[in-house]
């Protein structure tokens, strides 16, 4: 485990590595432990700079790292991580501030007025079972960065088994805290601390639909977490993502406003680098065997505190994209078979 | 495994950034008292109508409902063959919603009268007003309470699965929740019952009446005044069977009084008058209590030549402009006979709660709102803080959120305040106007009933924010 080696020798790791790519935080490590190492601090750049790759040959030469290195898992699990330990520096200290609605997370909470109708109608048009009762129920949701819960507690009212990940572990306390006090959603929602990555393997094609709201705009390798999406997904499955726009508009409204100006969003929440273009997205989940089917601008007004759609994409949207029915169909697997299981690395051959 | 190694080594490190569980990780007390999605404390006929609105609302299938009524359940399967002393005046949008869940059904196949025509007049001037549909529709409904109550027993019953009802259970104590963001108390409302059982709920609403405990426990503070006028109700039945279909009230200095039709050969009596005149009128024996009504509604003692001079000049005034402006004003059936046992008397008063929710409560009904019977409208504001507060419950109910959420309990609270308040206001305005016998003022309500009474587009935006 990198943490292992303590926050003193990874600082030296990185500055003796210089010029490499910095080893990522490899999946798992709690979020307090990643404001110890801050590896990739002086690497920031474009998108594609974020891929991380761990050169695992070169790293066992400090035997510090090795011995820490305690699961053979980790080896195969992954060559990136799509968590950002930077990114998950800033949701450490509001872990606790999650369910006050008025609170550092009230755009999120009264986002729930759009993105949940948004989910659950769509899903209730693809599906036959028309129960308005329950209008989930037999639906297995996989919420990644979770959070503390504030999208995982409405699928689960609604009847869908839910498993809400989160790569930061107070972010998971607080949510199964949250779900504790209430018996129908302690036994609808499972709480993993994790991330993506982790549970690939032990849920290949396991989740009917995959949520990722206000996720992507914090990840570290966006192809890779559509990667995962994918392995993850039932064939034919859902996927939805809200996120922000990467345009001029989306950096005044976004940050100067939202967080500058009105403090919507704890100032240094978003990195304007990281907004992902809807056009950008739709083309890497075309490339990785996704359908996208519709894309619809989102737009929060802060005077009433509520959102609305919006024709314009060009500050927040939302997408409903669905994975292709039929395995092996193009060649986005030969890069999602390196991503899979053990067999599937060894046998692959492909190489980073 | 790695992550609890990872733990370990880094702790000399870290220590400050890994803290360890701050609270422990259970759920508090939640296993000792049954939790409930929607508790509904107070079992009268708004209480059990907003109980059955939610049983019978589709998002609401999988939810838990509870309702306390302090008093016992009551037999309605009988119906005597007298008419109840309390009725009510239940406009269309009320019936509307009773309809909604099956309850109207019953109500007509118990009993109820229709009346087509409000006729209301001042007994200090000849002014009237009259108020009645272009198409001659029914206006309002008069409806015993105690058939109402039947109505929605009924419907309690049909969905006896989803809603407890609790009878002989009288809420002595609520707990507060603490602020919402904090997360290792529980976070839903702690009720106590009189017999010592608790439960807990994640919405409390208070339709507790105008003693509202609910409203006091959540220290919400209520505008409240008290007339010094008390309500004389009675059963009478008219000296000749009659097409009974108009409801009328007249303003007499004292307060109005007012004559509701119940069948062809009976009506309800509903007298506000001083405190005193309405111990007279329950001590008096029958005939005089017969005969004081008649000439309550009959006299014109009370009309000045001055009044009348301007009252008439002012309606040739309005023939001038709008022929058609003015009708004759008809006089109510005479009463024959009071129904023995049926004279009672209770007070009047006044009351608005400044607000009509907190986190994880709402007040409707008179918890919310107390007005005067003048109006009629009493219930019918009841009836509709249940339909606003049903269609924000079901829309969030359907989108998952917590029910109680302030988010959605303040739209029902803007939504229904905007309604409540001026109507409420107008009633107390009206009230204070018409219990003067100062020439001035009963100058300005003549001239004002009269111009009004010729102006159908104002009547008729009166009858529609009236009969929502």
């Amino acid at each position: 485990m990198w943490g292992g080696g303590g926050g003193g020798a990874a600082r030296a790791f990185t500055r003796a590595l210089g010029r490499w790519r910095a080893a990522a935080v490899p999946p798992g490590v709690a979020g307090g432990d990643h404001a110890a190492l801050s590896i990739q601090t002086g690497l920031r750049g474009t998108l594609q700079d974020y891929c991380y790759e761990i050169q695992l040959k070169s790293s066992s030469t400090l035997p510090e790292m090795k011995s820490s290195m305690l699961t053979v898992k980790r080896l195969f699990c992954t060559s990136h991580s799509s968590v950002d330990s930077k990114e998950m520096k800033k949701f450490q200290h509001l872990a606790h501030k999650w369910w006050d609605e008025e609170g550092e997370y009230s755009a999120l909470h009264s986002m729930n007025d759009i993105r949940v109708p948004f989910i659950r109608d769509t899903l209730l048009n693809t599906s036959s079972n028309y129960d308005l009762g329950s209008p989930l129920s037999g639906v297995k949701i996989l919420d990644v960065g979770c959070g503390g819960g504030l999208l995982s507690e409405p699928l689960g009212r609604l009847g869908a088994s839910v498993t809400g990940i989160d790569p930061l572990e107070d972010n998971i306390r607080t949510a199964e805290q949250h779900k504790s006090f209430d018996p129908v959603l302690a036994k609808r929602i499972q709480y993993k601390f994790s991330s993506l990555e982790e549970i690939v393997e032990e849920s290949m094609e396991t989740f009917d639909v995959i949520v990722a709201s206000e996720v992507v705009e914090h990840v570290a390798d966006l192809e890779m977490f559509i990667k995962c999406c994918s392995q993850v997904l039932k064939p034919e499955g859902s996927l939805f993502i809200t996120t922000i726009s990467k345009t001029q508009l989306s950096y005044v409204l976004g940050i100067v406003v939202a967080e500058k100006i009105m403090g919507i969003v704890p100032e240094g929440t978003h990195e304007w680098e990281k907004f992902v273009p809807p056009e950008e997205l739709e083309h890497l989940l075309e490339l990785n065997g996704f359908s996208v089917k519709t894309v619809n601008g989102m737009l929060y007004n802060p005077l009433s505190g509520s959102w609305s759609w919006m024709e314009s994409r060009s500050v927040n949207y939302a997408l409903h994209a669905v994975k292709s029915g039929a395995q092996g169909q193009s060649s986005p697997t030969d890069a999602l078979s390196e991503m899979g299981s053990e067999q599937r690395s060894a046998t692959a051959g492909t190489a980073l | 495994m790695a992550a609890v190694c990872g733990r370990g080594l880094l702790a000399p490190l870290g220590g400050r950034l890994w803290a360890g569980p701050r609270v422990p990780l259970r759920s508090v007390a939640a296993t000792a008292a049954p939790l409930y999605d929607v508790v509904v404390s107070g079992g009268g006929m708004v209480g059990s109508a907003m109980a059955a609105v939610l049983g019978h609302d589709i998002h609401f299938r999988d939810k838990k409902i509870a309702l306390l009524e302090a008093g016992p359940r009551k037999d309605y399967d009988h119906m005597p063959d007298s008419y109840s002393n309390r009725v009510s005046s239940i406009s269309p949008g009320s019936a509307t919603l009773l309809s909604s869940f099956g309850a109207w059904d019953h109500v007509c196949s118990l009993r109820l009268k229709p009346f087509r025509r409000m006729q209301v007049w001042d007994a200090c001037s000849e002014a009237m007003i009259v108020f009645e549909k272009d198409d001659l529709d029914d206006m309002g409904y008069i409806v015993e309470n105690d058939v109402i109550m039947s109505a929605l027993t009924k419907q309690l019953d049909a969905v006896a699965d989803r809603v407890e009802v609790f009878y002989g259970s009288r809420a002595v104590g609520y707990t507060w929740p603490l602020s919402s963001h904090r997360c290792d108390t529980s976070p839903w409302v702690q009720i106590e019952l009189a017999d010592g059982r608790r439960l807990q709920t994640k919405l409390l609403i208070g339709a507790d009446g105008h003693n509202s405990l609910v409203r006091q426990k959540a220290e919400i503070k209520n505008i409240e005044h008290q007339y010094d006028q008390s309500a004389v109700v009675a059963t009478l039945h008219l000296s000749e069977a009659t097409d009974n279909n108009v409801a009328w009230q007249r303003f007499l200095p004292t307060g109005p009084i007012a004559l509701l039709p119940l069948s062809d050969t009976a009506s309800s009596l509903v007298w506000s008058t001083c405190h005193e005149h309405a111990s007279e009128l329950l001590a008096m024996d029958e005939e005089s209590f017969v005969d004081s009504i008649n000439s309550a509604f009959w006299s014109n003692i009370n009309h000045s030549d001055f009044i009348d001079t301007a009252g008439a000049m002012f309606r040739s005034a309005i023939l001038l402009l709008t022929p058609a402006g003015t009708a004759v004003r008809q006089l109510p059936p005479s009463v024959a006979k009071a129904d023995p046992e049926s004279r009672v008397m209770f007070p009047l008063g006044m009351g608005h709660a400044t607000e009509y929710v907190q986190h994880r409560v709402a007040l409707i009904g008179d918890a919310a709102h107390r007005v005067h019977p003048l109006a009629g409208q009493g219930v019918n504001l009841g009836f509709g803080d249940i339909e606003c507060l049903a269609r924000h419950l079901s829309a969030a109910a359907f989108n998952g959120s917590d029910l109680g959420s302030l988010r959605h309990l303040l739209k029902f609270e803007t939504e229904r305040q905007r309604h409540n308040v001026s109507l409420i206001a107008a009633i107390d305005v009206l009230k204070r106007l018409y219990s003067t016998r100062l020439t001035p003022l009963v100058l300005l309500r003549t001239w004002g009933l009269q111009a009004t009474n010729a102006l159908p587009f104002v009547k008729e935006q009166i009858m529609a924010f009236a009969s929502k």
